[in-house]
């Protein structure tokens, strides 16, 4: 360690910095961070607040000319957007990061475990551990993979967990997201920015590296691809370039080294996949595809849509191809389900959750509907079929009638609502109108998965630039971090 | 060294494509810049209603709400998004196709023409006006040889450059005949010593206009004639932007496809291109002046358009062996565009059933 203890740096250029009730990522004292918070916070104020501003412009004009974008289309004009990016980057020690890795890996195979049984003999309803109509009724289980296995039981290979911690410091999950989740390029290019500009941040430092992550991806591909091939063809599908995704595909494609298709570019012919190129067509094996459920294939899903291939799910039935993920996810991310995830996890695995879920009390149960009911005033409600904070009502914030509003409309159908209690987010000094301000933010690391799972160090941090906003949703003025798992562990007898 | 990258039918028209916007961005900035420099006092409306004339925009002008002078002409050009054949639009176009093809692309390619493409659309009315418009062409001129000189340094050499060349090539050649073809119908028609005076100037601004002025002069006999200059655009075997060289650097990337990559679907463009090369070199230039030089060069752009055509049905639609027809006209029209907005969204074309497929390993 320095000589001078980090309170006392942060509390010299920076005095009026205060985190407040909240686990401030950087100046909460942690022991097995070493010194690299005292050097972040020494060398944050050596460049100085003038200078932090001046590269971070740079920064952002880096990445317009370089296209690291997402496009808002409003009437006739198309806007590239940048994901704003904070240059001061939030760390994660290497026994956090530990917790956190074994409890990504911990929660996406309990996932893969759970859809493997529900689209196949439904033990854990069968248990009563879960409610038969939340699997069969939900709006995302899909029929067609009942009683279809997938190879090596993976279903969800991509998976983006979004983590938060609480005042004490402790990680909860909010939610898991087993669709086609986003996000992890921002990861990759957020490290090589960092790199471009803040070397000087960097110096001396050793993280874990972000790099591995297309070749990872790759990987796992080609070990859910059909028949056993040597070097089967992989490929991308995306919607195309208006997706606000879009970038993110490219930079997925490139860096694993195949094919962005889009739906016009495949075929299917008995049972069997091909994209169309300059020499014929060409079999494809993967599809890593980035679009929804529903868009897939129009003639078992939406009969309009146009980014889909026809035919695909039969050719996938017909054991010809592997789509990743698979069809039919988004029954093991969804809110309700979510709530029972801790018990999911008990059921397969006979362990706890080792990051355990935000508190949530479920209606639907005896227990968690009286505790809603009496703590309304305390607690954030919400629906379980909604997403988008459509209907939340956050208790501490409202006013007498909208509490009496929520209850009627929790005790009309108390299936219907989960309750979970107001989490204060952790914070990290953020550059800011301000100066330097503690914003909340919260984590999303990336989990692949085909024969066994891998998690990239780190995950995208995202960050609600706005004072006290909790929002960290890019579309409501978040941005996001470069986040710095650190490869050394100074826990156990000091620096290595 | 694997010959068998895969190259997506969808990704060969775009790179063909793009090379064709960016190469009509050079052109028309090149084009405006000569019309502004070397325009004949008295006559400016008649020359820049020429830039009109040279890309059959009669019509769309018109539409638009243009008055033929020189303000509008410019602004049509320079300003107008909503003008298909403007340089804002060329560049759009460019922008999109790059964004599709950015998995190919090289990391500079992709910058430049983003940096470019922002640069274009902040062009301002004030750009246009006196000394300004000289500075702006350059601008753009350069904006255009840069991304050239990138892809020179960074595009991947497999078949999808051979289609980006290609897409430059025929855009190239096809600019060069418009271009010259215009210039001479609308040659002012004076007498005598001021005729001739006044000929000579408008010459020198077709050879500004086709990039070859002082190449030609260093050739060119000191009483030169129409004659040698449209010998010098049409057929001049060393000037990159002739028609003939144009012609045989196509030939030549369709016989490396044919060779080196092993595409027998080649064949066809290459027949096309071969025809076009007779065209331009079997009659004496003086003949072709004699029995007309709209005519002429009005049966070199149809044969151009005829090979963009045969590259499209060979390589970028959804073809097999053995199996239909696919209807010519979907390409024909080389000044109209296929590659750009929308067409990453649209659905796949209908597909004749029962058709064998053919997988090449």
């Amino acid at each position: 360690m320095g000589n001078r203890p980090l309170s006392d740096i942060f509390s010299h250029a920076w005095p009026d910095y205060d985190p407040g009730r909240y686990f401030c990522e950087l100046t909460k004292p942690r022991a097995d961070a070493g010194p690299v918070p005292t050097w972040l916070a020494e060398r944050l104020a050596k460049i100085g607040l003038t200078e932090l501003r001046g590269r971070a412009a740079a920064a952002e004009t880096e990445l317009i000319d370089l296209g690291i974008t997402f496009t808002v289309y409003s009437d006739a004009t198309a806007i590239d957007r940048i994901l704003p990016f904070d240059c001061i980057p939030r760390i994660l020690t290497f026994g956090e990061w530990d917790l956190l890795e074994r409890a990504c890996k911990q929660r996406v195979a309990a996932l893969n475990l759970f859809l493997g049984d529900i689209y196949s003999k439904g033990q854990i309803i069968k248990d009563g551990i879960i409610p038969r109509e939340l699997v069969y009724g939900n709006a995302n289980y899909r029929p067609e993979m009942q009683d279809f296995p997938v190879p090596h039981g993976t279903y969800v290979h991509v998976c983006g967990i979004d983590i938060i911690r609480d005042e004490h410091g402790d990680f909860r999950v909010l939610e898991d997201n087993a669709r086609t989740p986003s996000g992890v390029s921002y990861v990759i290019e957020n490290r090589h920015l960092m790199l471009r500009t803040f070397p000087d941040l960097m110096a001396g430092i050793r993280l874990r590296p972000v790099d591995d992550y297309g070749r990872r991806l790759r990987a796992a591909m080609s070990e859910i691809a059909p028949g056993g091939l040597d070097d089967p063809q992989v490929v991308l599908l995306s919607p195309g370039i208006y997706n606000s995704a879009y970038f993110e595909h490219v930079f997925l494609a490139r860096e694993m080294g195949v094919p962005l298709v889009v739906g016009s570019d495949l075929v299917v012919e008995n049972d069997r996949v091909y994209m169309r190129t300059i020499t014929g067509l060409r079999p494809v094996h993967t599809i890593y595809r980035r679009l929804n459920d529903d868009f897939l294939d129009p003639a078992v899903f939406r009969p309009e849509s146009m980014l889909g291939v026809r035919g695909l799910i039969g050719a996938w039935k017909a054991g010809n191809v592997a789509i990743a993920n698979a069809v039919g996810t988004g029954v093991a991310d969804d809110k309700a389900v979510y709530a029972y995830m801790p018990r999911i996890i008990k059921y397969y695995l006979g362990e706890d959750a080792l990051i355990e879920n935000v508190q949530t009390n479920i209606c639907r149960e005896k227990e968690g509907l009286a505790y809603t009911l009496a703590n309304l005033d305390k607690l954030v409600t919400k629906p379980v079929g909604e997403s988008g904070g459509y209907g939340i009502t956050i208790g501490p914030r409202a006013s007498k009638e909208e509490l009496e509003t929520s209850r009627a409309a929790i005790l009309a159908d108390p299936a219907q609502w989960i309750s979970q209690p107001m989490i204060g987010l952790s914070v990290a000094p953020t550059l800011s109108e301000e100066g330097i301000g503690p914003r909340h933010l919260d984590l999303r690391p990336f989990i692949i998965t085909g024969k066994e799972s891998w998690v990239l160090p780190g995950g995208l941090t995202r960050v609600a630039l706005k004072r006290g906003s909790l929002i960290v949703n890019s579309s409501q003025g978040g941005g996001s971090k470069d986040t710095w798992v650190l490869a050394d562990d100074f826990g156990k007898g000091g620096a290595p | 060294m694997r010959f068998d990258t895969v190259l997506l039918a969808r990704d060969a028209e775009g790179l063909f494509w793009m090379a064709r916007y960016l190469e009509r961005v050079e052109n028309l900035a090149r084009l405006i810049d000569v019309t502004q420099s070397f325009e004949s006092p008295g006559y400016e409306t008649q020359a820049w209603f020429g830039l009109i004339q040279i890309n059959a925009d009669e019509k769309n002008f018109e539409k638009r709400g243009f008055s033929p002078d020189a303000t509008h002409v410019k602004r049509f050009y320079l300003l107008d998004k909503g003008n298909p054949t403007s340089i804002p639009a060329n560049i759009e176009d460019a922008r999109t196709n790059a964004r599709t093809l950015r998995p190919l692309m090289s990391t500079e390619m992709w910058r430049q023409i983003n940096v470019f493409h922002r640069f274009v659309s902040r062009i301002l009315p004030e750009d246009l006006e006196g000394d300004a418009l000289s500075r702006l062409c350059t601008k753009l001129k350069d904006g255009v040889q840069a991304h050239t000189g990138i892809t020179e340094g960074t595009l991947y050499r497999d078949q999808g450059w051979y289609f980006y060349h290609l897409g430059r090539v025929i855009e190239r050649a096809d600019q060069t005949t418009r271009m010259l073809d215009i210039k001479y119908t609308t040659m002012l028609p004076r007498d005598g010593e001021a005729k001739r005076v006044a000929e000579l100037t408008q010459w020198n601004a077709v050879l500004r206009a086709g990039a070859g002025y002082h190449a030609f002069k260093r050739h060119a006999r000191a009483m030169f004639s129409a004659e040698d200059v449209v010998d010098f655009l049409l057929r001049d075997p060393s000037s990159p932007r002739s028609a003939l060289l144009c012609v045989r650097r196509a030939e030549a990337y369709l016989e490396d496809l044919r060779r080196i990559y092993g595409l027998s679907r080649a064949n066809e463009p290459m027949e096309v291109a071969e025809y076009l090369r007779e065209i331009l070199t079997e009659k004496l230039i003086s003949h072709i002046l004699a029995t007309g030089l709209h005519d002429y060069l009005d049966a070199v752009q149809i044969q151009l358009q005829r090979l963009a055509a045969a590259i499209g049905r060979a390589f970028f639609r959804d073809w097999r062996p053995d199996e239909g027809q696919f209807p010519a006209e979907t390409l024909d029209a080389s000044q109209s565009q296929s590659q750009s907005s929308g067409s990453a969204q649209t659905a796949a074309p209908d597909y004749p059933a029962g058709g064998k497929a053919e997988a090449l390993a």
